[in-house]
């Protein structure tokens, strides 16, 4: 195999997705940055009115912007647990969705803080988390564990673009200018000699490691802030598995999701196949279990134990939150379970609409584990103030949480228009791989004859 | 110009302030010294009239009135209002027996610390244990606990557990993360949501124990007064409770008083059964309750408020009976 005329073949196979932009693709974008620009615009009434523009009051203090956020960090450490799975254990048909796994990582990790942000009612004094830490605080951990997490996951990110540009800028001399620079600078000098190949192959595979190692820490870190505390709905020993598991849930529900768009709007049919949907569709079905079995345990021994402040908060999910209830812990369970259970309903747009499910019935999981509990506190509410008893999300809220959504699926496109989301050197390991399975196959079928 | 000369005043007052109060010996040729530069400064005219004051160390000193009258500026600093007064455990009993819901606990604070009309760092609810048993006022404010779970969670230390039992936030330090008040098992923090006008009121230089003036995207709550503690007074909810229920005190003195009748307070809570709100949570608060039984006032009587303010118990079974019967 002559391996530059492949590579060459590659990067001629993937320049019309990284150069092209097709009139839909243009009207995708400016629709997307019209969203973020409201959500800026929301962002600048919150900055100046202050936190009274939306809808959380002194009971509940946290609204949806606490679970955009713990819904944008877990899909992120969900990322980087199946990358690094999927790297560590050389899973065969990782090589299409690795790099879709990887970007979903990177860029949720980005959006999901920004969102705490929006909840902390002095920016302006952001920096005394640094000046004044104090240790005891789990925000102090998630500070540090988000932090970690968001390095590990950058270097494991470029490390696994390194070979890819390096293939980028030998053969992009019809590319402009600039991107042939900036594949330069990026490649760092990569000449995909087999020393240069090893020793990458090796760091990645270490970082991968590591990167699910930081993940599971991240994720219980997470969990920890709720379930350190000591209202009824939040004081639960499982919640940092829990949380991993749910995290993986929209994880991998969102992957689907993304390969499915992906593979229609960008036509990779030949890359990403039925059988990567089937795959991912019975790792959601494992995970939909788990998940189910876990949230099964939690409101069940809450429900059979019945202490006053655990049933008033059950009371509150079953009058005033039952259909969110049903829909996020009945149908966003069963739904995919019972899709997916079937090998005969596992079709790639069957599979795509249990992820949907899957998805949305997690964010409002999320929704159900902050609200209510905060509005059942362990000393009623006697309030006349409509607001502060219950919370509704003002139109500031939802734009900026749109706005995070709309980011995320912009800077996904940007991203893709700088490598192509299909890794080409992985391309070339997997036919090398192959090779050299066939010549094995042919040493030992020739010294058997 | 004014201003800069003000300042300059108060830093030699404050000055003057605490050397005069630190403890004897090594002080006192520099305390006089500036006490002469300060009197020489601002001329005051002695009222002749003596107060007694509560120095930081617990000591009771002799001031003049008119001296004490003009010292804004001796308010405690941020920094001087982490350590807490020596050698006091601030101890409040609320004795429910007594509570019609006069709402004067609530009324006092709010005027103290400059609240508005439902910023309430003392709230007034109506409690009903089960369904047998009949319903009571509790007036609550901060805990003061002593394994407070708000400080343990917040990322910066703006809420901190003084010495003196009181639990303070320093609102120059606080980021709005809110933690702190999802974390209170009692709902007694909260949050300045947007801007109001007393907050530019810079003419009350801002402390930590007077909580004014409070700052937008912080977090307040019921701070025990230590301003009224250093000066010997009750704080303002035990002060202005008609019916004595708040008694205040220190529990190294196993002393406590609501200005009436001053009693011990571990024979106050053996006899009469003290207990504290949600004991079980392990936060060990500072607020006792002795029970509501004997009660002086029936309990109708605390419906003498606002509509409104009934309004906020609809949700107490027993008031919605008292509403079928026309009661209220």
């Amino acid at each position: 195999m002559n391996l530059e005329k492949r590579k060459r073949e590659l990067a001629k196979e993937f320049s019309p997705l990284l150069e092209k932009t097709t009139k839909t693709s243009k009207i995708w974008i400016g629709f997307l940055i019209a969203v973020i620009l409201v959500g800026v615009y929301a962002f600048f009434v919150q900055l100046f009115k202050g936190h009274i523009v939306t809808g959380m009051r002194d009971n509940v203090v946290w609204g949806i912007y606490i679970i955009n956020f713990i819904f944008f960090v877990c899909l992120s450490y969900s990322g980087a647990f199946i990358s690094g799975v999927l790297h560590f254990f050389k899973t065969p048909w990782k090589n299409s969705v690795s790099r879709i796994v990887e970007i979903i990582t990177v860029l949720s990790l980005i959006i999901g803080p920004i969102f705490i942000l929006l909840c902390i009612g002095r920016l302006d004094r952001l920096h005394y988390l640094f000046m004044y830490p104090r240790i005891q605080s789990p925000i102090t951990w998630d500070i540090i564990a988000i932090m970690t997490d968001l390095i590990g996951c950058f270097i494991y990110l470029y490390l696994t673009f390194i070979p890819d540009f390096a293939i980028l800028r030998d053969n992009s001399e019809n590319a402009s200018k600039w991107r042939q620079k900036v594949y330069k600078y990026l490649a760092i000098g990569y000449q995909d000699t087999p020393t240069q190949r090893e020793k990458l192959h090796k760091i990645t595979r270490t970082m991968s490691a590591m990167v699910i190692a930081l993940a599971i820490v991240a994720y219980s870190v997470l969990a920890w802030i709720f379930s350190l505390t000591l209202q009824p709905g939040w004081n639960s020993s499982i919640f940092a598995p829990y949380f991993i598991v749910a995290g993986l849930y929209s994880g991998i529900g969102v992957i689907i999701i993304a390969m499915y768009l992906i593979r229609k709007y960008y036509n990779l049919e030949h890359y990403i196949r039925k059988v990567h949907f089937i795959g991912a569709g019975i790792v959601l079905l494992v995970i939909s279990l788990l998940f189910g079995y876990f949230t099964f345990s939690e409101y069940f021994s809450r429900w059979f134990s019945h202490k006053t402040h655990d049933a008033n908060l059950l009371n509150t999910l079953f009058s005033r939150y039952f259909w969110m209830f049903i829909f996020a812990n009945y149908i966003g369970v069963l739904v995919p379970i019972a899709i997916l259970f079937f090998k005969k309903l596992r079709t790639i747009k069957s599979i795509t609409f249990a992820a949907v499910i899957a998805v949305i019935g997690l964010w409002f999981n999320r929704y159900l584990i902050v609200v209510p509990t905060l509005e059942t506190p362990y000393l009623p509410i006697q309030d006349t103030r409509e607001e502060f008893i219950h919370y509704t999300a003002t139109w500031i809220e939802w734009s900026l949480s749109f706005a995070g959504v709309a980011a995320f699926i912009l800077f996904f496109i940007l991203i893709m228009k700088l490598v192509p989301v299909i890794p080409m050197s992985g391309i070339i390991d997997n036919e090398r791989e192959q090779l050299k399975s066939k010549k094995t196959f042919k040493k030992i079928i020739t010294e058997q004859l | 110009m004014e201003n800069n000369k003000n300042e300059k005043k108060s830093t030699n007052r404050r000055n003057f302030l605490k050397l005069g109060l630190m403890s004897s010996v090594t002080a006192v040729a520099g305390a006089s010294l500036i006490s002469n530069l300060a009197v020489q400064d601002e001329e005051v005219a002695e009222s002749g009239e003596k107060m007694r004051l509560l120095t930081p160390d617990g000591k009771i000193v002799e001031v003049d009135a008119s001296n004490v009258n003009q010292y804004p500026e001796a308010l405690i600093t941020p920094e001087e209002s982490r350590k807490g007064i020596p050698n006091r455990k601030f101890v409040m009993v609320i004795d429910l027996a007594k509570c019609k819901n006069a709402r004067k606990c609530v009324e006092g604070c709010q005027e103290a610390h400059k609240l508005d009309y439902n910023e309430e760092f003392m709230k007034v609810q109506l409690i009903q244990d089960n369904p047998e048993a009949s319903p009571y006022w509790l007036p609550k404010p901060c805990f003061h606990c002593d394994e407070p779970p708000c400080v343990t969670v917040c990322p910066t230390g703006a809420t901190f557990k003084r010495e003196d039992n009181i639990v303070l936030i320093d609102n120059d330090r606080c980021i709005g993360c809110k933690f702190c008040v999802t974390s209170c098992p009692y709902s007694a923090r909260q949050f300045n949501w947007g801007h109001k006008d007393k907050f530019d009121d810079k003419s009350q230089p801002y402390s930590p124990e007077t909580s004014v003036p409070a700052a937008e995207g912080t977090v307040m709550k019921c701070d025990f007064c230590p301003d009224m503690l250093r000066v010997g007074k009750l704080p303002h909810c035990a002060s202005s409770c008609p019916m004595g229920v708040i008694y205040f005190g220190d529990k190294n003195e196993d002393i406590v008083t609501n200005g009436e009748e001053t009693v011990r307070f571990s024979q106050l809570i053996n006899d009469r059964g003290g207990y504290r709100h949600l004991e079980h949570l392990g936060t060990k608060p500072n607020v006792y309750y002795l029970p509501a039984v004997n009660r002086q006032f029936p309990l109708e009587r605390g419906f003498d408020v606002e509509e409104d303010i009934i309004e906020r118990y609809k949700d107490v079974p027993y008031v919605q009976d008292l509403k079928k019967q026309g009661k209220i």
